[in-house]
């Protein structure tokens, strides 16, 4: 009896000894964030655990725009939502009819598109970085959302038609033959039928646009230089061209920055990580 | 036009029987808006995929650029850089994913709770937490010297000022970014392996080791190798992690693949910039044709 219990307190210690590592090597960074957004200027890195007086004045900097670095902050926030969201809804209109051509209607052709759309999946985005640029410039344009929007939906929407395609695939064959033999046309099929079965995987798909647009960074870097259009990630970057930046001010941005993102992700875990793990690898 | 195509030869006489089987559906109207749904993705594909990698390629078409390409130490380090960073930190992630992943399969609360926490660095976006590390390893201020003053009375490195440390560094978040993904992935492959075998091989006396090489691994081999792979190609395009925390110095002795093309951009030799994408085509290809052949199966 005892000797149960101590041979499972050693295997629970062991996994204790590996989850208390996992645990700080994934906080620390984070944490560090936390820290410096809630700390008052220049107390940040007395070395504490935890500041002596956590204060919030950092965001209220931030939030009244009251640094030369944070000038455009309610700009630029508003234009990293108004990409993410633009890009977001267009991917998910491109990939849904797209899929559904593709894997419902059979076009002729549908599985070369499909294939062009993999392999431009796999070709990573940083190698077209520099191409996309000068085709923007090429089309006059640079510095209009629309280059960041239409560059996001490019990237997005080829892993987006693979995962919807994926899940169309899966949807029994006779709802198409019961439809066709009832008389619908191909856009009530496409309304009635495919469109509510398929609203988890675009849920999923969605958000994937969103969030790949709203984390950008070198594509954002590249195509929107002034400081009005950028989107809120560009700006944090931008922090970085002094020595003597206000650390406090950014941690605090960089806070509200990734906040929505993570919390976007935790709501929509159910659809991201089976949508992620059928997209990743199919073993 | 091609949509008039279809639909006259769906209108031959004798293709008009009745409900066609809906494998290949011949009905015009079907394959009319087949064709009316997929065109706004290969309106985009053309434009924004197309033009752009035919334009690339066009401006590197001369061969003085390869040469002046060839001839700048830096492009040469770059591609040291490049490898030194796949092989050591594809192997490392993986291998670390691969054993966490046995971690996070038990079923312990404070287990469920640590994989909730485990993601965030996936879940949250690479700039405010690269930045944060940057931070930390700043040599003056940053958290981790001040403490290893504290400690020991000692300057600790200058972190990332020494380009063997400061790639390692990008080596270090990039698997801090992407590790929790991949734990994720490896923890459904061993999720899937059916808990009867497991049961039989205790019953048999099996040692954990035991356990591992002739259960979980046998079942989870292809998908390492798979993740392996697409991990390899990620990480080839992986423009944050050195660009945040080293922005390729010191003295442009960190830079990789990903963000070399930008700093030709910056030197006014787009030529160069597409002439490195040209070289690393022949490495990414085989990969990439390799990932194809594994989802359309």
């Amino acid at each position: 009896m005892s000797r149960s219990l101590w041979r499972q307190a050693s295997s629970e210690a062991k996994l204790l000894l590996i989850g208390i590592p996992v645990a700080i090597w994934t906080l620390l960074p984070i944490y560090h964030l936390v820290l410096f957004a809630l700390s008052p200027r220049g107390q940040a890195v007395t070395g504490k655990l935890w500041p002596d007086h956590p204060t919030l004045d950092n965001f209220a900097v931030v939030f009244h725009q009251e640094h030369h670095y944070l000038l455009h902050f309610w700009k630029q926030l508003w234009n990293s939502v108004l990409i993410a969201v633009a890009a977001g809804a267009i991917t998910l209109c491109i990939a849904t009819a797209a899929a559904f051509a593709i894997s419902r209607l059979r076009v002729r052709g549908g599985r070369t598109i499909m294939n062009l759309a993999l392999f431009t999946y796999f070709i990573p985005a940083a190698f077209l970085a520099v191409p996309m640029y000068k085709t923007m410039g090429n089309y006059g344009l640079l510095n209009s959302q629309w280059a960041l929007i239409l560059a996001m939906v490019t990237i997005a929407t080829p892993y987006a038609i693979w995962v919807l395609k994926q899940a169309s695939d899966k949807l029994p064959l006779e709802l198409d033959e019961a439809a066709r033999i009832d008389g619908a046309t191909p856009l009530q099929l496409f309304r009635l039928v495919y469109l509510p079965l398929m609203l988890p995987s675009m849920v999923a798909v969605g958000t994937y646009a969103l969030l790949l647009a709203w984390n950008e960074y070198l594509y954002a870097f590249l195509l929107l230089s002034d400081d009005r259009s950028t989107t809120l990630g560009v700006a944090l970057g931008s922090f970085l061209s002094a020595d003597d930046s206000p650390w406090e001010l950014l941690m605090a941005t960089g806070l509200l920055y990734a906040l929505p993102p993570a919390a976007i992700y935790y709501a929509f875990k159910r659809y991201m990580v089976s949508g992620l793990t059928a997209g990743a690898v199919k073993s | 036009m091609s949509s008039t195509l279809a639909l006259d030869s769906a209108a031959k006489p004798g293709r008009q029987s009745a409900p066609a089987g809906p494998t290949r559906p011949r009905l015009s109207p079907w394959q009319a808006w087949g064709i009316v749904l997929i065109a706004p993705y290969v309106l985009v594909f053309a434009v924004f995929v197309l033009y752009p990698v035919a334009y690339g390629l066009w401006l590197a078409r001369h061969p003085a650029s390869y040469v002046h390409l060839f001839d700048d130490p830096v492009f040469v380090r770059t591609v040291v850089n490049t490898l030194v960073f796949l092989i050591i930190g594809i192997n490392l992630k993986m291998l670390v994913a691969l054993f966490l992943s046995g971690f996070f399969v038990r079923t312990r609360w404070w287990i469920r709770w640590l994989s909730v926490l485990f993601i965030l660095p996936w879940a949250v976006p690479s700039i405010p937490t690269i930045l944060s590390l940057r931070f930390m390893l700043n040599p003056e201020w940053g958290v981790i010297n001040t403490t290893i003053f504290r400690l020991t009375g000692a300057d600790g490195p200058n972190w990332l000022n020494n380009p063997q440390l400061a790639l390692g560094l990008a080596i270090l978040v990039h698997i801090w970014k992407s590790l929790p993904f991949w734990t994720l992935i490896l923890v459904a492959g061993r999720l899937a392996i059916p808990g009867e075998m497991y049961e039989a091989a205790s019953v048999d006396g099996a040692t954990t080791w035991q356990k591992f090489r002739f259960i979980t691994w046998p079942s989870l081999q292809t998908l390492y190798l798979t993740s392996s792979i697409l991990s390899m190609i990620w990480t080839l395009g992986d423009f944050n992690s050195v660009y945040l925390l080293t922005g390729g110095g010191p003295a442009d002795q960190t830079h990789v693949l990903a963000t070399l093309g930008l700093r030709y951009l910056r030197l006014d030799l787009v030529d160069l910039s597409m002439a490195t994408v040209v070289c690393a085509l022949p490495f990414v290809l085989p990969l990439v044709y390799f990932m194809m052949k594994r989802l359309s199966r």
